[in-house]
Parts: structure tokens; sequence; C-alpha cells
């Protein structure tokens, strides 16, 4: 069994928490892993992306082929786009719907939304907001990941809970629960 | 114990278990963080490792082999770029032979994802006449360094650790192996560290001499594997041989298992292990070489088999002639069917890098622009650095980005040839990198330029290292021979910026050398500093 999963936003938005998360459930269910990360230039502000493969088989690549991602995991709609030459035929997009512009020529909103809307197997939603109103604006990037649990059938939610509280033990309970709470938040939504 | 680590932690923390005394590196994206984990490591501080950051890579090499001259075990490590710049003592250091280990370790960026160029440092490697290991993994990267440094033992000779971004940059688990004893000190007695004419003839025949050893230990590695011909290739066997051999290189060797080829050599360790292809070539009708980087392997190949022999890759176009592998090409170029996901999306826009918001570099960017645009013949000179996206909208305000330093030499050449006014734009690390020398140059000749030393207390683009000269910096400015009231330190804030625009504006229009220092923190330290 295998996941390919393409995580994507923009630098700075807290993409790689969410693959140290999963990578953390993956180890304690002792899947083989290979993460490709961006590093330096792009992180400025620009698009970043990183490959996560997991298996219960060796991996070989440390990208994923074309075609062949099953889940692709986005803080913001139009990176979601840019890696859909990735998304596999069935595969599933996990995205913010809430655009980060920071570019003049930005692509119209309603045409971004639109263009993701026309693909199969789309989950959106604003999680800024929600984490917001449920009182910690940082843990958007768990919301997503709740959002993802559905689609990560090679782990179950109890695993990437355990994960985050593991990854967050150093910051103490209160912010555990906090991003715990989000998951849950993202984990409750409904397509 | 397994960890699961990045390609440079695993570097690390094999050259840590390998026994390392020193590691000497200037930051550069690929490489910053194997130097970056062993300064973090409590197993690296516990055993006294040498690990601040140096002013360049030729400091750092050349520390480095002192340290091996010493008797211990030392790792230089460096983006591709940085091997230019400490290339004279990297070729010498082959020639006068090392005494401890000492592993050379260069991070290549094909596709240039934050780099200038593409360059191959295995042509380094062969051009010092030296072994390279390549690892394709990051289990293979912890094994390896050790194994490096007892072959640098071995042999008398510095070892070429190559690897791409890709493996750098990426995660695997990493079973971690026996921690060996750092060397004792023991300085080498040896004549052969004199390189005058004489010696140096002399050892360069030996090192020449070594040549054959080198040869035979790569023919013998294990990580030089000639897989068993399956029977399945046999299908389409004519005369017995398979349609194609594969030759995998480091990295490559994962994207050709990935596509399920067969009949292939990988070769991790180089001089290329002649026998090995030519028994692959035997066996087949074709070779395909498969490497990231440059055609390095797929010429030597050519040569080996003769101009008879069938050999594709990146020179014949069987595979893209620039830019990295990736499983896909890969795929294509062995005949194997690609994915199909779904075609590129309609409503995209680009999104590269930009400053980060209340950055100061900003705040110089829009004085210099503002003074730019009243001399109808100004340019700017930039250099490498976060700085070097104002070359990109909104600022667009440079003219040339080459290498570390050449914003101030280039401004002088151009001022020489009659350019007024050249303005030269330089981080505060580039400056103490390779920009002091430019500089003092330009006060011998009585240059008429500009230099902005746009000083944020840190190496900003690679993570926020330490700047060799913080604190430092006018007193070297003086020191190169800057007029004192030619020299300027300023904040770059907004209700200075209409003094320091009228300052640059001033200092143009002094025919000689003028310094101009923004001094400001980086956004990113300062977070990370207010969170301390």
């Amino acid at each position: 069994m295998k996941t390919d999963i393409i995580l994507c936003g923009v630098g700075g938005q807290g993409i790689l928490s969410i693959a140290t998360v999963i990578g953390e459930a993956a180890t304690a269910a002792g899947l083989q892993l290979k993460q490709a990360e961006v590093h330096g230039m792009s992180q400025r502000g620009g698009d970043v992306q990183s490959d996560l493969r997991l298996s219960t088989e060796e991996i070989h690549s440390d990208l994923i082929p074309r075609g062949h991602a099953d889940l692709i995991i986005s803080m913001e709609p139009m990176e979601a786009l840019r890696y859909i030459p990735f998304l596999s035929p069935d595969g599933a997009i996990v995205t913010s719907s809430k655009p980060f512009v920071n570019i003049p020529n930005y692509p119209a909103e309603d045409a971004v939304i639109a263009e993701l809307e026309a693909l199969p197997h789309v989950l959106k939603y604003d999680i800024e907001s929600l984490a917001r109103e449920a009182g910690n604006p940082k843990g958007a990037n768990m919301v997503l990941l709740g959002m993802a649990a559905r689609f990560l059938g090679i782990f179950k939610p109890e695993q990437l809970r355990a994960a985050i509280a593991s990854i967050f033990a150093a910051k103490g309970d209160a912010i555990v629960e906090a991003n715990c709470k989000c998951f849950d938040l993202g984990y409750e939504l409904q397509q | 114990m397994k960890k699961l680590l990045l390609g440079d932690e695993a570097i690390a923390l094999g050259a840590i278990y390998a026994g390392l005394s020193g590691v000497y590196a200037y930051p550069g994206t690929p490489s910053t963080e194997i130097t970056e984990f062993i300064q973090k490591d409590p197993l690296a501080r516990e055993r006294g490792i040498r690990s601040r950051w140096c002013t360049n890579e030729k400091t750092a090499m050349e520390a480095a082999l002192g340290m091996s001259y010493a008797g211990k075990r030392a790792l230089v490590c460096m983006k591709h770029v940085g091997m230019n710049v400490c290339a004279d003592a990297f070729v010498n250091s082959a020639i006068t032979g090392v005494n401890g280990g000492l592993v050379v370790l260069a991070a290549d960026d094909p596709s240039m994802h934050s780099s200038q160029n593409e360059q191959d440092s295995r042509f380094y490697g062969k051009f010092a006449m030296i072994p390279i290991f390549e690892p394709s993994t990051q289990q293979e990267a912890f094994k390896m360094m050790g194994e490096a440094f007892d072959l640098s033992e071995k042999m008398g000779v510095p070892v070429l650790f190559r690897v791409v971004t890709r493996l750098a940059h990426s995660r695997a688990a990493v079973e971690i192996g026996e921690l060996k004893d750092q060397n004792n000190f023991n300085p080498s007695s040896g004549k052969g560290w004199v390189l005058l004419p004489g010696i140096a003839r002399r050892q360069y025949v030996a090192l020449i001499g070594k040549q054959a050893a080198m040869a035979a230990a790569a023919e013998e590695s294990k990580h030089n594997r000639l897989e068993e011909i399956p029977d399945q290739v046999g299908d389409d066997k004519k005369d017995g041989r398979a349609p194609l051999g594969v030759i995998a290189c480091g990295i490559a060797y994962n994207y050709v298992c990935e596509a399920g080829a067969q009949n292939v050599l990988k070769v991790s360790q180089y001089p290329l292990p002649e026998k090995k292809i030519k028994e692959l070539a035997a066996r087949s009708q074709s070779i395909l070489v498969v490497e990231d980087g440059q055609p390095v392997v797929e010429q030597d190949v050519k040569a080996i088999l003769g101009a008879g022999y069938k050999v594709e890759g990146r020179l014949t176009g069987k595979l893209p002639r620039t830019g990295e592998l990736n499983p896909d090409n890969v795929a294509a170029a062995l005949g194997k069917a690609t994915g199909k996901g779904f075609p590129q999306a309609a409503n995209l826009a680009a999104r590269p890098p930009q400053l980060c918001p209340g950055c100061g570099h900003r705040d110089v960017y829009n004085a210099l622009n503002k003074v730019a645009a009243e001399y109808p013949g100004a340019r700017v000179y930039g250099d490498i650095g976060c700085y070097t996206l104002g070359a990109l909208p909104p600022f667009q305000t440079l003219s040339s980005c080459v290498d570390m330093g050449a914003s101030i030499t280039m401004a002088k050449g151009a001022a020489d040839a009659g350019l007024f006014p050249a303005i030269a734009i330089i981080g505060d690390s580039t400056f103490t990198h390779s920009g002091m020398t430019g500089l003092l140059d330009a006060v011998n000749d009585h240059s008429n330029i500009t230099v902005i030393i746009s000083d944020n207390l840190t190496t900003a683009m690679t993570g926020g290292q330490d700047s060799a000269g913080t604190c430092k910096f006018e007193a070297i400015c003086l020191g190169l021979g800057v007029e004192p009231e030619h020299l300027h330190v300023v904040n770059p804030i907004a209700p200075n910026m209409e003094a320091i625009t009228q300052l640059i504006r001033k200092e143009i229009d002094y025919n000689g050398v003028s310094v101009i220092i923004p001094r400001r923190e980086c956004m990113q330290t300062l977070r990370r500093h207010s969170k301390k």
C-alpha cells in the first residue's frame, strides 16, 4: 500500500509542519517514507511544495511521478491547481479556499474556484477563519490536515492526532489541545 | 537505531560517526543544513567538533587541509559554485595529499532551484584526479561518509562527496551505524606539503601513481553494482544481448528503479569502473547513461566503449540536456509508460520569491530607484543574496548578478570604461566572502563608484547564519582605504529615507569610492530573536 501526497502553499504558510506531523505518524506506524522539501530561495513568499511518499514497500524516487499523487494538500487554492498534472485521475484535493494574493497578476478568484470545483474529489474550506474562530489562528494547517485525514486511508485519525500530540509536546498541553481541536474541526467538515 | 533525516543531516551524522574533528563551510543551498546539524548536535558538541561558519569556501578548504595536516578528520561543505571559489586550494590538496581524512562535500543544484548555474562538481573530482562518492539514498549518504574518510586516509588524497538538491533536501529513515573514535593529534612531518616546483613535480607524479589504486577501489566497490540480468530481459535478446543496458549514477538510480528498468549498473563511486561498464556493454546492444547534472559519465563511457558502440543520454537528446532528472523524464528515456495527470490548470500565475514585508533591502531599493531615475546612464550592479530579488518587480533595480562579490568589481570595471553613475549593491556576508578584495582594487584605482553594503546582520538567504563581518564593516572599509568622509552608516527606516536618498545623490556626485552601509536586522532573524 502506498500514498503519494503533494503538500503546497506559499512560503511561510506552514506546509512543512503538516509534513512533519504526517512524517511522525508514518514513523510511528512503521511505514517507509520519503519527503522532498523546498529550502532556500523559494521560501521567500514564493510557491513552495513538498513531495511526501508513504508506503509499506520500499520507495525509490524522492519525487512523485506525474499522475501518481493520491492527494494534494494545499494552503492556497491557486497553488492546489499548480500541481494537478501530478494528481492521479482518482486523486483528491484538500485545500484552503482563501486566495493568498501577493502577486499583481493573480487570476480571478471565481475562475480559480470554478476550475477547482470542476475537478473530482475536491474538499475546500476557509480554514483560516475556522482556525481563528476556534481561537487558534496559527492552527489553520492543522484544520487542513484534519480535512485531509479522510483521504489518508493509510492512517487512522487517531494516529494523526497522536502525531500532533508528539510533535507539539514540547510546547505544552495547551498548544497540543488547540492543535488537536483544529484537527478535529477539519476532520468533521463534510464535503 | 533509525532516524528520519534529510540527506544533508545524514551526511552530517555520518561524518560525526566517522570521527570528524572539524567541519568548515560557507552557507549555500542546498548544503547549508549539514553544518547547521553539526553545530546543534549534542554528540558533536561533546566531541568538540569545530563547526563555526567560515568567511568563504576557500578559507574553509584551506583550514580543513590544515586540520588534515595535523592528523585529524575534516569535512568541507559547500554548494557547487563554492567549488569555483576554493578550486585553487582544492586542486592543490590532491597534490599535497592528506594526513587525516579529508572529505570535500559539493551539493550540486541541477535545475538551478537556488543557483546561477548547474555546473557538475564531478568534473572537479576528475580534474583533481581524486575519488568521488555519489550516494543514491540518505542511508547510503550516512554510510559512505565513513567510507570516504577511510578511503581518503588509505589513498592519501582528499575525497569528493557529490550530492544533488533532491538528495540533500529529501528526508528518509536512516539506520545509524557504529561510532568511531576521533583521530589522534599527529601532525605531518612530510615535505610534500611545500609545493615548490621541484617538490610539486614529484608530488604530481605520486598522485598519478595512485590512480591505479583508486580505479581498483572503484572497480571492487560494492557501490558500483552490476545487477544480475533477469531472465525476462531475454525476451527480445539479439545474439544473446539485451536491447538496453542502463548506467545509473547517484540519485538517478532511484528514478531508474522507480521505472522498473532492468540490466542496470549502479554507479556511486568514481573513477568509473571500466571493467563493469565493458561487461554491461558486452551483454547489451546499447547503453543509456542516466546521470543528474552534466553528461560527465556519458562522455567517458563513449570514450571507454569507442565510436562503434551506441551510447545514449543527455548528449544525444534521449534525456533533457538541461535541468534535473525526475521519474517522468527517466521513464520516458527508458521507453516506459509515464503517468497521465490532469492537464495544466488554466488559472495559474507564477509566484516568484520576494523580499519579506518590512525588509530593509526594500527601503534601500526604493531610495536607489529614486536616485537612479535622475541619471539616464545609471546602472546598479547586484550580487548574491536575498537582495538579488531586487532584480524582479516591483524594483527591477539590478543590471547584473554574476558571482559572490562581482557587484563591486563589475561597477569598477564599468566605471573604468566611463559608465556613470556605477553603483554596486552587496550584502554584508557576501562582502566579507568576496567583496573586500574588489573594494581594495577600487580604492587603489580611485574608481568612481558608489558601493552600498546592505547590512542585515546575517546571511539571510540561506536561513540566517552568522555573518563573518558583523560589527566590523566600518573598520574593514577604513582599513582598505575608503576615506572616512565617504563612509556612512545609516538606518533604513521610513523617517530616515529622505536623508538617505539625499546622501546617495551626494556620494554619486563624489568622484571616487564611496561606501554607504544601510544597517537594519533581517526580519526573519528579528522575529526569531524576539521570540526568545
